[in-house]
C-alpha cells in the first residue's frame, strides 16, 4: 500500500542508496499525514449501547492506544474525531450538529452502529433520527449492533487510510473562508425543522424499503381492542421453575 | 428561576443555573441535569431526559411477542441477560408456558453472571467519577471481558445475547461451558479481594462517599425505589427472595444490607452482592441436572412467530435485575401482536429522588450521587 | 406472597361502601376515577395490607377509551401484587394524581402523560417526560400519525431559505402542494400490523 504520491519521482534503487547513507526522503504530505493519522483523539461521545463496545476498545484487551487514539477528550475543541456511538434521537440531534460545528478542523466523524448510520432496528419510531449523515457529512460508517470493539479498530485503520490519502494543496481547512459548520435543527411540532440538510444528504430516488415492504414505517394498525373482562379465565399460571 | 427559589425559601439569593449536558463525561448516557447551585452548594436539580427515547413500546407493540426479545437486550444494555429474563418471565405468566428445570438452572447462572458484570463495571465507572480517572475501570473491564467470552461462546454475542426464549434458552450449555463457567467463579473471588483491598477502607472514597446523598428509607419505599439503593437504605427486599422466581428459593444466600444509604453504602452493598451471586453460581453449578433446555410447546413458535398467540388477558412480570425491579406488562388481545407492551425501568423510577439526595451538597458530589443511583439510559428512555 | 384480589375487595365493600368496584381478571377496576386516591390512601394505611410500594403506574389506549393500570406492593408484610386499573374517556381523560400519596407515581404519570395525554390532577409538575416540550400530539395512541421523514414541509423550506440553503425544485413543489391541500406529510401506515 503506497501512502505518497510521489514515489514516482525518485525510484527506488536510488532510494535505498540514499537510506544507506543515512538520507531518507519523503514527501511533506507524508509526514504531515503521518503524524495526524497516528494520533487522532476521539471525542468523548457515547450515546447508547454502542458507547460501551467503544469503552471496551479503549480498554487493556483490544487497547485502542496502540494506534494513537487513547485520549478521549470531552471538549470538543480538543478532539478530532467524533465518534457517534449509538442511536441519535430527534431530541439529540440539534446537539450532536452543535458539536460538530464546536470541533475545531481537520475534523472527522465515524457513524458506528447501524443506528448511527441509518436509524438501525429503531428506524420506525417517532422520535429517532435515520441516520446523522442527513445533518452532518460522514467518513467512514462502521455497521454492526453493535460492531465488536475488533470492528472500531477497523473503522479506525479505514480512518486513517482516508487521512493519509488527503493532499495539503487540497485540504479543506485551508481553503480561504472555508469553515465546515452546519445550521442546527430545531425542535417543531412534529420532529425536526428541517427534516434532512439537503446540501448534505437527499433522499435516494429508489427507496429500497419503500419498494419491498410498500410504505417507509411499519407500525400497522390494529382496528379491534381487546375485552379483558370478556372471557372468565382461571388466574394466570405463576412461572415456577421445576416442571416438564 | 424565580419559581424555584420560591418553591425552596430561597427568594433574594444569587442563584446559577449550570446544565449538566446530555453530552459529558459522568452522566452515564444522555442525562442531562439542570442544576441551581448557590456558590458551589446544590440549590435544586432537575433532570432532562428523553435524549435517548427511541420508542421501544411502539416497536414491540407491533412485532410478534417472539421477535420484541431482540429489542429487550437493548433496554439495560449493560447487562443484557437479566432484560431476556423478565421478558421471557412476564410472557411465559400470559401464556401458562412452564419452564424444564436444566433451562431454569441455566437462566439463574446467566442472570447472576449478568449481575456480576454489571456490579463490577458500576464500580469501576463509580471510582472514574470520583475521579480516579480509568484505573479501576481498566481492572473491571478485564473482568468483563472474561465474562463476556462466556455469553460470546453460549449466545453468539457478546453483549446483545438474545439468548432466552419462551419456555427455556436458546443452546445448551456444554461441558466446556460449564467447566469455564467454573473457572471465573474460582477465580473471581481473588480478583474481588484484590479490588476490595485497594478501594474499601480508601481513605479517598471513605471521606468523599461517607454520609454522601443518604436517602431514608421511608423515602426510598414511598418513592419506589428499588434494587441495591434500597437495601442500601436498611430495606430488606430483594425479589428474588421476595417472589422466588425462577428457582431462587433452592440456593442459600443472604441479601446484604446497609445502614445509613450513603454512597459507600450503595457502593459496599454492592461489593457484598457480588459474592453472594458467586455463592449463588456455585450452587447452581453443582446442581444443575441434565434435561432438555425448551419446553416442547415452544418449539413451533420458534419456526413461525405468528403461531404464539396467548389468549386475552395480561401479565406482569418482574425480575430483581442488577439496577431494581424490572417489570414487564403485557396485555395480549388474541392477535401476535401484543396490544400493550410497558417496562417498568428501574433506572427510571430510581431517579425520583435524586434532587432530594443532591439538596445541599457540592456539584462534585452529584456526580458521584447519580453514578451510585446506577442508571442507564436505554432503560431510562427506552 | 401472592394476596387474593377477593380479600382486597371484600376489605374495600366493607369499609368505603360507596366506592363502586368490579373485578377484572386478576384487578379492581374502580368505576369511578375520582376514588382513586381514596382507595389507594386507605390501602397504604390499612393495617391487613400496608401496601406502601407503589411499582408501577402504566398507561394504556382501548380506543373507547384510555386506561390507567397501577401495581402495589407491599415492602413491609412482603406480599402483594394488588393491581387497580381506572378507565376514562378520550374527550376527557382526567385521573386524580396519586403523587401526593406515593413519590414514585411522580415521572411515571409524566410518563403517562407524554404517551397517551392523560391529565393527572394534582399533580406537582405535570409536564412532558421525553417528547419535548413544543411537540404535539400523544405518541403511543393508537391513531397516532408520525410524519414522513423524506418529504420536506412548508416550515422546512422556509427555515432552509432563511439559512441560505439550496433546495431543489422538486421539493419545493411538493412542500407547496401539501400546503395547498392543507395537509401533514404523514408517513404511510400499513392497514394491518406486521406479521412476523
Amino acid at each position: 500500500m503506497t501512502f505518497t504520491k510521489n514515489t514516482a519521482a525518485v525510484d527506488g534503487s536510488l532510494r535505498d542508496k540514499l537510506a544507506k547513507k543515512g538520507v531518507v526522503l519523503t514527501s511533506l504530505d507524508f509526514l504531515y499525514n503521518w503524524g495526524r493519522r497516528s494520533s487522532i483523539w476521539p471525542l468523548q461521545f457515547g450515546l447508547a449501547c454502542c458507547a460501551i463496545e467503544m469503552i471496551a476498545a479503549a480498554c487493556a484487551r483490544y487497547d485502542i492506544a496502540r494506534f494513537g487514539a487513547e485520549l478521549f477528550r470531552a471538549s470538543p475543541r480538543q478532539a478530532d474525531l467524533m465518534i457517534v456511538s449509538g442511536t441519535v434521537t430527534k431530541k439529540m440531534a440539534p446537539l450532536v450538529v452543535r458539536l460538530y460545528n464546536q470541533m475545531a478542523e481537520p475534523k472527522y466523524v465515524l457513524a458506528m452502529g447501524a443506528c448511527a448510520i441509518s436509524g438501525g432496528p429503531f428506524i420506525d419510531g417517532y422520535n429517532v433520527l435515520r441516520g446523522i449523515d442527513r445533518y452532518i457529512p460522514v467518513d467512514v460508517l462502521l455497521p454492526g449492533c453493535p460492531p465488536r470493539p475488533e470492528a472500531l479498530i477497523h473503522g479506525l485503520m479505514e480512518l486513517q487510510k482516508k487521512i493519509a490519502s488527503q493532499e495539503i494543496q487540497t485540504a479543506p481547512w485551508y481553503q480561504k473562508g472555508l469553515k465546515r459548520e452546519f445550521p442546527i435543527p430545531e425542535l417543531g411540532p412534529n420532529g425536526l425543522i428541517p427534516k434532512f440538510n439537503p446540501e448534505v444528504w437527499q433522499p435516494p430516488k429508489t427507496n429500497a424499503r419503500k419498494e419491498h415492504y410498500g410504505q417507509p414505517i411499519l407500525i400497522g394498525k390494529k382496528q379491534k381492542a381487546p375485552d379483558l373482562e370478556a372471557v372468565a379465565v382461571a388466574p394466570s399460571v405463576p412461572p415456577s421453575g421445576a416442571a416438564s | 428561576m424565580e419559581m424555584i427559589a420560591k418553591k425552596n425559601n430561597l427568594e433574594g439569593a444569587q442563584m446559577l443555573e449550570i446544565n449538566f449536558g446530555p453530552q459529558h463525561p459522568s452522566t452515564h448516557g444522555v442525562f442531562r441535569m439542570n442544576v441551581f447551585l448557590e456558590g458551589e452548594k446544590i440549590c435544586a436539580l432537575k433532570p432532562v431526559m428523553g435524549y435517548l427515547h427511541r420508542n421501544h413500546e411502539l416497536i414491540a407493540e407491533n412485532l410478534t411477542y417472539a421477535a420484541t426479545m431482540a429489542y429487550t437486550d437493548r433496554l439495560d444494555y449493560f447487562n443484557s441477560m437479566a432484560n431476556n429474563f423478565g421478558y421471557a418471565l412476564a410472557a411465559e405468566k400470559l401464556a401458562g408456558i412452564e419452564v424444564p428445570e436444566r433451562a431454569a438452572y441455566i437462566r439463574v447462572i446467566m442472570g447472576e453472571l449478568a449481575r456480576i458484570v454489571n456490579h463490577v463495571m458500576l464500580i469501576g465507572f463509580l471510582l472514574n467519577d470520583l475521579g480516579a480517572f480509568f484505573t479501576p475501570t481498566l481492572y473491571a473491564f478485564r473482568e468483563r471481558e472474561k465474562i463476556l467470552n462466556l455469553f460470546e461462546e453460549v449466545s453468539g454475542s457478546r453483549m446483545m445475547g438474545n439468548y432466552f426464549r419462551f419456555g427455556g434458552v436458546k443452546r445448551d450449555l456444554t461441558d466446556g461451558n460449564l467447566a469455564a463457567i467454573q473457572r471465573i467463579v474460582s477465580r473471581f473471588p481473588a480478583f474481588l479481594d484484590e479490588f476490595e483491598a485497594l478501594l474499601t477502607k480508601n481513605e479517598i472514597l471513605c471521606m468523599r462517599c461517607q454520609n454522601v446523598g443518604v436517602l431514608p428509607a421511608a423515602l426510598a419505599v414511598n418513592a419506589g425505589i428499588t434494587g441495591p439503593v434500597l437495601r442500601a437504605s436498611g430495606v430488606n427486599y430483594d425479589i428474588r427472595k421476595v417472589d422466588g422466581y425462577g428457582l431462587y428459593d433452592r440456593f442459600r444466600f443472604q441479601i446484604p444490607v446497609g445502614q445509613k444509604g450513603d454512597v459507600y453504602d450503595r457502593y459496599y452493598v454492592r461489593i457484598l452482592e457480588m459474592r453472594e451471586s458467586l455463592k449463588i453460581l456455585e450452587q447452581a453449578l453443582e446442581q444443575i441436572p441434565q434435561g432438555e433446555i425448551l419446553n416442547k410447546k415452544t418449539l413451533p413458535v420458534l419456526k413461525m412467530p405468528r403461531n404464539f398467540k396467548p389468549a386475552v388477558g395480561e401479565a406482569y412480570g418482574r425480575i430483581e435485575s442488577p439496577k431494581g425491579e424490572l417489570g414487564y406488562y403485557l396485555v395480549s388481545d388474541g392477535t401476535p401482536q401484543p396490544w400493550r407492551y410497558h417496562v417498568r425501568a428501574p433506572s427510571l423510577i430510581n431517579l425520583t429522588v435524586l434532587e432530594d439526595m443532591c439538596l445541599g451538597q457540592k456539584v462534585a458530589d452529584a456526580i458521584i450521587i447519580l453514578g451510585s443511583i446506577d442508571i442507564v439510559l436505554g432503560e431510562t428512555d427506552r | 406472597m401472592k394476596l387474593p384480589i377477593e380479600t382486597v375487595q371484600k376489605e374495600l365493600e366493607a369499609r368505603m361502601p360507596d366506592v363502586k368496584l368490579r373485578k377484572v381478571r386478576d384487578s379492581l377496576l374502580i368505576e369511578n376515577a375520582l376514588d382513586l386516591r381514596r382507595v389507594a390512601a386507605f390501602l397504604k394505611e390499612s393495617p391487613e395490607f400496608r401496601l406502601d410500594y407503589l411499582s408501577s403506574v402504566t398507561g394504556a389506549d382501548y380506543l373507547a377509551y384510555l386506561e390507567s393500570v397501577y401495581h402495589f406492593y407491599s415492602v413491609e408484610k412482603k406480599q402483594g401484587p394488588v393491581v387497580l386499573r381506572v378507565r376514562v374517556p378520550k374527550t376527557e381523560p382526567k385521573i386524580p394524581s396519586l403523587a401526593p400519596v406515593y413519590r414514585s407515581a411522580e415521572l411515571q404519570e409524566r410518563e403517562a402523560y407524554d404517551m397517551f395525554g392523560i391529565i393527572f390532577e394534582g399533580h406537582p409538575d405535570l409536564r412532558r417526560l421525553f417528547m419535548w416540550e413544543s411537540f404535539e400530539g400523544y405518541p403511543l395512541r393508537k391513531d397516532y400519525e408520525q410524519e414522513d421523514t423524506e418529504i420536506l414541509e412548508a416550515a422546512d423550506i422556509a427555515w432552509l431559505d432563511a439559512h441560505r440553503i439550496a433546495v431543489p425544485n422538486e421539493m419545493k413543489e411538493k412542500a407547496r402542494e401539501l400546503q395547498a391541500a392543507g395537509k401533514r406529510a404523514v408517513a404511510q401506515r400499513p392497514e394491518k400490523p406486521r406479521p412476523a
